[in-house]
């Protein structure tokens, strides 16, 4: 059979990843029409090029349906749970940076790190009747975090997008997102904490432990990496 | 692996250890109220706990253990001494693989609602369950969580300090934290002193508008007070060195019950307000004797309990295979008066209890030790 390469099916997601892979000579080309999800992936026999969306790619790299899969590692540790025991780091691809970190309103001067929220939440809890409520996406990665520095009296509330608009909002007192400038941040009044950075993801190359290996996907496993390591 | 009737079987064995003595066995429901686990743990119950939905009763949660469903039990039953027994599966969610700890399996166990003599419903609670456990040989453990309490409630400082100490005692690493600061072996953070000194500038009114536009639920009035309360926390004097030594000394026991009495009853001649809950202990000591527990046997850790979920916050034990380290206790319990106090609303129920894992009991028998 044919190793599975999954890639993220558009955006600049898609072509800077078109691009990495091009400029190391693996020039990738979908087939068919624009809207046809396939693809191939030249100069290497024996791989086929798996279009999907990149929220998708940790899923099927976790349950070995594609060998090699290009995502964020910001989603391959949320989504997959104890994620180094099924997928391996190939290689950082240098773009689609963006910063998981814990963002507070600007007019809280008191707070500046994870302590200080930790203490405002406690004093917050008292007096409103609730925990204070963190919106985001990323709920394993918060939770361990805030679990590590100790934070009590909070609690996640889901938020799948617009998230830093929560806090004018009312529905959280603070979020815990995805920023590349922080302008979007600034925009909704939001500091980010000193010491909030959760994790630091970049667009990456991933290799399944799961999926099942024959002969052929070895060898065009062991070119396609042969290449790469010539690149470097 | 024993199968489910075998496990069902023992656990059946083992309730029987905890009838008489007007003893009532209960069933308390799977599906629990997940706001109000969620309200107790927090965030952290959600990673261990399978959450579900119900279209007309919101969110709920199969239960992770017996105890909090046997509080909501007794609660709505509105009686005021009680004792329950129960047998039953608990489900625990799991991040990543723990080995001989499965996602559900079965608890066995016995708990007391009775605010009349706490050594004696304690010293009970252990007799029994030693007595059900003797045939496996297994090591036995307890602590106390009050003697920590105590100690910080005794701390010559702030009642804020105390507090914030208080509200991280389950949390041992924050807690160090915490008491590094107020011992002043921690440097004050960048941001808290630029803030202290704009404070004497400006008001802090005026810092808030400066920063920006206010939003979101939590007022200036309350960022005000926290910056009160930083600079009366700048300008109290650290907790003293012997005081924080005191503290770790009271960590450090590891001993036979007796020996961590001796100990404890010196620390209490520095810190008086120890002299209660060391009284208690006493007092829990002696009903043990009574019982006939052999108190040689039993290793007294005063640090003991303080990472596990649970809301104890007295007397805390723990039976254990020794030569198989990786597996989890075969059973634990402990006093959780605070716990009651929450679910009742107030009205404080002083409780004890514990649960054994019958799996893990059957698994033993066989293998041997």
């Amino acid at each position: 059979m044919a190793l599975k390469l999954g890639v993220p099916s558009k955006g600049r997601l898609m072509e800077k990843t078109f691009d990495w892979f091009g400029a190391r000579g693996l020039e990738i080309r979908r087939t068919g029409s624009e809207r046809e999800y396939s693809g191939s992936v030249g100069g290497v026999e024996g791989i086929d090029l798996v279009l999907l969306s990149a929220g998708e790619i940790p899923r099927e790299l976790a349950a070995g349906r594609i060998h090699l899969g290009v995502t964020g590692t910001d989603l391959v540790r949320e989504r997959i749970p104890d994620w180094e025991t099924r997928v391996e780091e190939l290689a950082a691809m240098g773009f689609g940076q963006a910063d998981l970190i814990i963002a507070v309103p600007k007019c809280w001067v008191d707070v500046d790190i994870v302590d200080d929220l930790d203490a405002a939440a406690a004093a917050f809890r008292i007096a409103h009747g609730h925990r204070l409520r963190i919106a985001t996406k990323y709920h394993r990665l918060v939770r361990e975090f805030l679990r590590e520095a100790g934070v009590a009296d909070y609690q996640l509330v889901d938020s799948q997008g617009a998230t830093e608009g929560t806090v004018k909002n009312l529905t959280a007192e603070a979020v815990a997102d995805i920023t590349s400038t922080g302008e979007t941040l600034r925009a909704n009044h939001l500091k980010i904490l000193s010491d909030g950075l959760i994790h630091r993801s970049q667009a990456t190359l991933f290799k399944s432990r799961r999926a099942p290996w024959d002969a052929a996907e070895r060898r065009a496993y062991g070119e396609l990496t042969g290449r790469l390591a010539e690149f470097r | 692996m024993p199968s489910k009737q075998e496990v069902r079987a023992e656990a059946a064995r083992l309730q029987a250890f905890f009838r008489g003595a007007g003893v009532r066995e209960i069933e308390p429901d799977v599906l629990q109220p997940a706001e109000t686990l969620l309200d107790l743990y927090g965030e952290d119950i959600r990673a261990r706990a399978y959450v579900t939905a119900d279209p007309l009763k919101g969110e709920q949660m199969m239960r992770p253990d017996f105890t909090v469903p046997v509080v909501l039990w007794h609660v709505e039953s509105g009686a005021g001494e009680a004792r329950y027994s129960y047998a039953g599966e608990v489900f625990r969610r799991q991040e990543r693989p723990e080995p001989g700890r499965s996602n559900e399996y079965f608890q066995v166990g016995l708990e007391i609602f009775d605010a009349a003599d706490p050594a004696e419903a304690e010293a009970e609670i252990f007799a029994r369950f030693a007595a059900a456990l003797v045939p496996l040989g297994l090591r036995a453990a307890m602590g106390d969580i009050g003697l920590l309490t105590a100690a910080v409630q005794g701390l010559v400082t702030s009642a804020p300090r105390r507090a914030a100490l208080m509200r991280h005692i389950w949390r041992p690493r924050r807690f160090r934290a915490l008491l590094d600061r107020y011992a002043g072996r921690a440097k004050v953070p960048h941001a808290r002193k630029l803030l202290l000194a704009a404070l004497e500038r400006q008001a802090p009114e005026e810092i808030i508008s400066d920063a920006g536009l206010i939003v979101g639920l939590r007022e200036p009035a309350e960022i005000v007070a926290r910056m009160r309360r930083l600079q009366e926390e700048a300008a109290e004097p650290p907790i003293p060195a012997h005081a924080v030594e005191m503290i770790d000394d009271l960590l450090e026991i590891r001993e036979t019950p007796s020996n961590a009495l001796d100990r404890l009853r010196d620390i209490a001649v520095d810190l008086p307000a120890l002299e209660p809950a060391v009284e208690r202990l006493e007092r829990r000591l002696d009903a043990m004797r009574g019982h006939g527990v052999d108190l040689d046997s039993v290793e007294f850790e005063a640090n003991y309990g303080r990472t596990t979920m649970e809301y104890y916050d007295g007397f805390v034990f723990g039976f254990y295979a020794g030569g198989r380290p990786h597996l989890p206790p075969v059973a634990s319990g402990g006093r959780y008066d605070a716990l009651t106090r929450v679910l009742a609303r107030g009205r404080e129920i002083p409780a004890v209890g514990g649960m054994i894992r019958p799996g893990l009991v059957l698994e033993l028998s066989r293998e041997g030790l």
